[in-house]
């Protein structure tokens, strides 16, 4: 097993190296063979997951990755059956899962409070989402996907669709990439809903190529991901945008005969209308494959970081 | 307006901290950003728009009986950072300070991003700000990291 990651935080995708996520890939590729039968690499470890905010996807496939690993698993999902209710720290609560566990697993609303958690614990923090910033287990299955549909992150074209500048996922694949080359994004979504400019600057800085538009179709034959988030009704400040600015950031099968040959549909759900079902049945889908991902991705990384 | 004019203008103190070059116009800042209000009693004198042989023009701010700290000192790169920094005791110059951003600031600026949990009251956490270039420069919340402008800090009361 590579020791590289061993006892470390991940609060962001950044935290880890190009060769650290090779590493990485390359013993999720090994873990898929273990995603139903299991194996006892991290038995008598125990996992606690702390969800300050909903998840399924994420807590689950964090959950099951543990319990594939032979480990045991603690934590709440629900805020509302924690001490936090009565105003406990999250410092306090922190102090406390690090002396009954070996890792811990942490989303939070609050910006930070995954980089507070891991300066407070002596066990490994991953954050599974904090703010609207970090995400990095779901950058790891997001590129993940990409290197097995392409076999490489290097040069492809990745567009990423809807609200970018309140969505993690989106802004932590923008980090993600940035530890590959030659990759170029188009950033497209309605005006109000733009690609933060902290990122923008950090992508300029890092080389990496972007376009930035409020329209895909002139991009469509270009691009060979499609990333899509859903836009939410209330984070338009007029209710009358988001029903301007909705029907164009549905997909379509239209648009799908457009596209270039061989793009793929990734979404980090959950889906709203954003992506309609009659989608689900052409060759360009992909985010099931995505979130099925999650779970060997995810035992990869906690038999690298608690192995 | 000489230099010697200049003396002239703001007299000498015996005991304090007399913070030069700092570029003209902006002495209300560097009053401003190291807290000194003029109500604690400190004889405060302050020069601006004088003549400088480095640097044209500069404004002069001289603290009787004050004593900087260096983090003060860390502090007025954020506004001044061509200034100098003079200790003065018995009238002459003690220590002479180069003003130089750090590497951090911990327990000195916080982060101006509300939903920043370094902001949450009840949390035992002491802000703390990186300085990811002394050039620009671009300084970065350790716990949020949000990308901070100088401008945007806001100091610790």
């Amino acid at each position: 097993m590579d020791e590289a990651l061993k006892g470390r935080d991940l609060i962001s995708v950044l935290d880890l190296s190009g060769s650290e996520l090779d590493a990485l890939f390359g013993i999720a590729d090994e873990m898929k063979k273990y995603a139903k039968s299991g194996t006892d690499l991290l038995k008598n470890r125990v996992l606690a997951t702390l969800f300050f905010e909903p998840s399924t996807r994420t807590r689950l496939s964090f959950e099951t990755a543990m319990i594939r690993l032979g480990g045991n698993v603690v934590g709440f999902a629900d805020p509302s059956t924690s001490r936090m209710t009565t105003g406990e720290t999250l410092a306090d609560t922190i102090r406390m899962l690090d002396s009954y566990s070996n890792v811990i697993v942490m989303r939070h609303r609050i910006e930070g409070s995954a980089r507070l958690a891991a300066e407070i614990a002596t066990v490994p923090v991953l954050n599974a989402g904090d703010g609207s910033q970090h995400h990095p287990t779901q950058t790891l299955t997001d590129l993940y996907l990409m290197r097995s549909e392409f076999g490489h992150i290097d040069q492809l074209k990745i567009a990423i669709l809807g609200d970018l500048k309140q969505t993690r996922s989106a802004s932590s694949l923008c980090f993600g990439v940035s530890r590959y080359k030659g990759v170029k994004l188009y950033l497209i979504s309605p005006e109000p809903l733009k690609m933060k400019q902290e990122v923008k600057d950090y992508l300029e800085k890092s080389g990496i190529e972007y376009i930035e538009s409020t329209t895909l179709d002139q991009y469509l034959g270009d691009i060979d991901v499609l990333y899509v988030t859903r836009l939410q009704k209330e984070r338009f400040a007029d209710p009358s945008d988001y029903e301007k600015y909705r029907g164009s950031y549905i997909v379509t099968t239209e648009m799908l005969q457009r596209a270039k040959k061989g793009m793929i549909v990734m979404h980090h759900l959950p889906r709203i209308d954003e992506i309609p079902l009659e989608i689900d049945y052409t060759p360009n889908a992909r985010y099931f494959e995505q979130a099925a991902n999650g779970l060997p991705v995810r035992m990869a990384l906690l038999s690298m970081i608690v192995g | 307006m000489s230099d010697e004019e200049t003396q002239l203008l703001i007299r000498r103190i015996k005991e304090g901290t007399v913070i030069d070059h700092i570029k003209a116009g902006e002495a209300l800042q560097v009053l401003d950003i190291l807290g000194i209000t003029g109500k604690d009693g400190e004889i405060v004198s302050v020069a601006m728009n004088v003549s400088s042989s480095k640097i044209g023009t500069k404004d002069v701010v001289k603290v009787a009986n004050r004593f900087l700290r260096p983090e003060e000192t860390d502090k007025l790169a954020l506004v001044a950072p061509l200034a100098t920094v003079n200790i003065i005791r018995n009238y002459k110059v003690a220590e002479k300070r180069k003003v130089e951003l750090p590497d951090l600031f911990r327990g000195i600026l916080k982060c101006p991003n509300p939903t920043c949990i370094s902001n949450r009251k009840n949390e035992p956490i002491i802000p703390t700000i990186d300085v990811v270039d002394k050039e620009v420069p671009i300084l970065k919340c350790r716990f949020c990291q949000r990308v901070i402008s100088p401008s945007d800090t806001l100091l610790i009361a």
